[in-house]
């Protein structure tokens, strides 16, 4: 998971051809940006996000010892909130704190389903583990599989 | 597929050593020019299922084999319960995908004229695609009622007939549920979409049977040249989705309480007999039997649409099966018999006359498998052999199997190419979004007809019937 890009070309993120389902990694500075980045190219591999206003706004809180597991749940949690709340987002932001173990604190915006206007491309089921992956090497990189 | 020796025509093995820690060799059950469809990711996939700890004989892959998750698709692997583990990486995240046929006794050239109006009211009566919700506003009860019960529960509700339940695996409703391993997040997710098709692959197909191969067995599933079928492939929807999430999470912190060295986090798992083991299997069998309800609600509505046009029809189940989940199965290793937890991850039980599994209207000869193809390809019929306990624990593959992403798909084709070339075959289709349809061209599978012809060569399942669609809803 190598990414020789320097900091002044990092994209956000990209996608990876796979079979089945849908594979991509995603970038940042620091790992708030990696995260709200992912939460970007997991809600783009669903619905085209020039098609969503962020009418509304939603707030994640959660706790884990371990990052990757955090990022994990993070991404988990969006594909929840889509599900139950019937809403689309395209703005991501994550705060995250560090002290034994990690907090993130994430706001999202987006609003209500309209099928009108929102042309899906995908129905994300879950976030798989399978080569999940959060890495720092000249940006902090995650990698994920999402189950579509 | 360096490494891999060729054992028969339609077998090939992932020796020990193909990777580190295996702990039995890997078959993988492909023709030769199948095998040029499987990608190097799926052979390292099977190999990664072999090192998990108690598995028997074999970590397989059935015809349809491709890349998956954890397992790939169609991965079949079976653990000794003394010693096994369980892993929702041999299940998947949507449990208890499967796929229901129904028999009308209406022959095709009186359906034919209206395969349109079909369609389109099927495609009213059965909610589908993305953020579809359900007909039938569950109440958290009942949803846990469909946990416990499954099909049984949707009949009590009023939707199918009792005689429903013993044409389907497992009749319909797995013992074991556990609605207590069910988050409230599961059930948030799975209560507004308890009678929905869902997206993606799933679908609900009109078909005719074009072509039947074994006159006496079709006879026994009640099965004719140029009959009506309808065939339901879906599965537990969000619920099912949300259960693998949070047992994976559990699991995960399992493998290193109990220090178990796994090549791949979905392989996540737990030793059977542990708390977090026992809790994913009653987590996944709610899941289970919520997908029986689910096809059992969605089989009621196509019979009420049929009956709307064609009042005297009767839509009876052929089988309903399970492509997605792992089971307690007796089989007989090394000449024992013994318990083992078989996990079917895109693979379909293709059971013989000798099991006692199989419903009484078909003990003769063996059960109905079923395997459906792409949107334009044929559907198949098999009868399950008792051959395929001692070659794969009785099981077969799932359908076609993918050969282009979906990503590829969509630059590939438009979904309104992918309509006219279908109806150009005459095949009526409506979905909710174009881009689903360009996803789901007939182009990204495998051809259907020769991943059923390997299973039939290798004697585990036996071809009875094809079915041609002639209308598709999809999500």
């Amino acid at each position: 998971m190598s990414s020789a890009r320097n900091n002044n070309e990092m994209i956000p993120f990209e996608y990876l051809e796979h079979t089945a389902d849908v594979k991509f990694r995603a970038f940042g500075h620091s790992p708030e940006e990696m995260l709200a980045n992912a939460a970007s190219a997991l809600f783009k591999a669903m619905v085209d996000p020039a098609t969503i206003q962020a009418k509304e706004s939603w707030k994640v809180e959660l706790e884990d010892e371990d990052l990757e597991t955090l990022a994990y749940r993070w991404l988990s949690e969006i594909v929840f909130l889509f599900e139950t709340e019937s809403a689309v987002f395209s703005t991501f932001t994550v705060l995250l704190k560090e002290n034994g173990t990690w907090k993130l604190q994430g706001e999202i915006g987006g609003e209500r389903i309209d099928l009108e206007r929102h042309a899906f491309e995908n129905e994300v089921k879950a976030v798989t583990m399978h080569q999940f992956q959060v890495k720092k090497n000249d940006h902090w990189c995650l990698q994920a599989i999402l189950d579509v | 597929m360096a490494d891999i020796n060729k054992i028969n025509d339609n077998t090939y093995e992932v020796p020990i050593g193909y990777r580190p820690g295996m702990r039995v060799p890997g078959r993988i059950f492909v023709s030769a020019a199948l095998r040029e469809m499987v990608e190097p990711g799926t052979v390292d996939q099977v190999a990664n299922v072999a090192t998990l700890p108690g598995i028997v004989k074999y970590s397989m892959a059935m015809p349809d084999a491709h890349l998956g998750y954890g397992f790939p698709i169609g991965g079949v692997a079976a653990f000794r319960e003394d010693g096994g583990v369980i892993s929702p990486g041999g299940v998947g995240f949507d449990i208890n995908c499967g796929v229901r046929l129904l028999r009308s006794d209406l022959e095709a050239k009186s359906v034919q004229p209206l395969i349109n109006t079909l369609i389109n009211a099927l495609f009213e009566a059965v909610p589908s695609g993305l953020g579809a919700t359900g007909r039938l506003h569950a109440t958290d009860k009942q949803l846990t009622e469909a946990f416990i019960s499954g099909s049984k529960w949707a009949v009590e509700e009023g939707y199918g007939f009792e005689a429903d339940l013993t044409h389907c695996e497992e009749n319909g409703h797995m013992p074991g549920a556990d609605p207590a391993q069910v988050s409230v997040r599961a059930r948030k997710r799975g209560r507004p979409q308890l009678g929905t098709l869902g997206s993606g692959n799933h679908f609900l197909e009109i078909q005719r049977v074009e072509e039947i191969f074994d006159e006496e067995v079709a006879k026994k599933f009640g099965l004719f040249k140029g009959q009506i079928t309808v065939m339901i492939h879906c599965g537990s929807r969000g619920a099912g989705h949300q259960i693998c999430t949070d047992h994976l999470e559990v699991l995960s912190k399992a493998v290193k309480k109990y220090n178990i060295d796994i090549p791949d986090k979905q392989l996540a798992c737990a030793p059977l007999g542990s708390p977090e083991a026992d809790s994913y299997f009653g987590g996944m069998v709610c899941a289970a039997n919520y997908a029986w309800a689910n096809r059992h609600i969605i089989a009621h509505w196509t019979r009420e649409v049929f009956n709307r046009y064609f009042p005297d029809a009767n839509l009876d189940l052929v089988y309903d099966v399970a492509h997605n989940v792992a089971k307690i199965e007796e089989h007989d290793v090394d000449g024992k018999r013994e318990r083992l937890y078989v996990h079917r991850k895109g693979a379909t039980r293709a059971f013989g006359p000798s099991r006692s599994e199989v419903p009484e209207a078909y003990r003769k000869v063996g059960q109905p498998v079923l395997i459906p193809g792409s949107m334009g390809t044929p559907s198949y019929v098999l009868c399950g052999n008792d051959r395929a306990l001692s070659v794969t624990f009785g099981s077969a593959c799932h359908g076609a199997g993918r050969v282009m992403s979906r990503s590829q798909a969509i630059r590939s084709f438009t979904g309104k190419d992918v309509q006219a070339a279908l109806n150009r075959e005459g095949i009526v289709v409506r979905a909710t979004s174009p881009n689903m349809l360009a996803e789901e061209a007939p182009q990204v599978y495998k051809p259907s007809g020769d991943v059923v012809d390997v299973v039939h060569n290798l004697g585990i399942a036996t071809k009875v019937a094809k079915l041609v669609p002639l209308g598709v809803s999809k999500g």
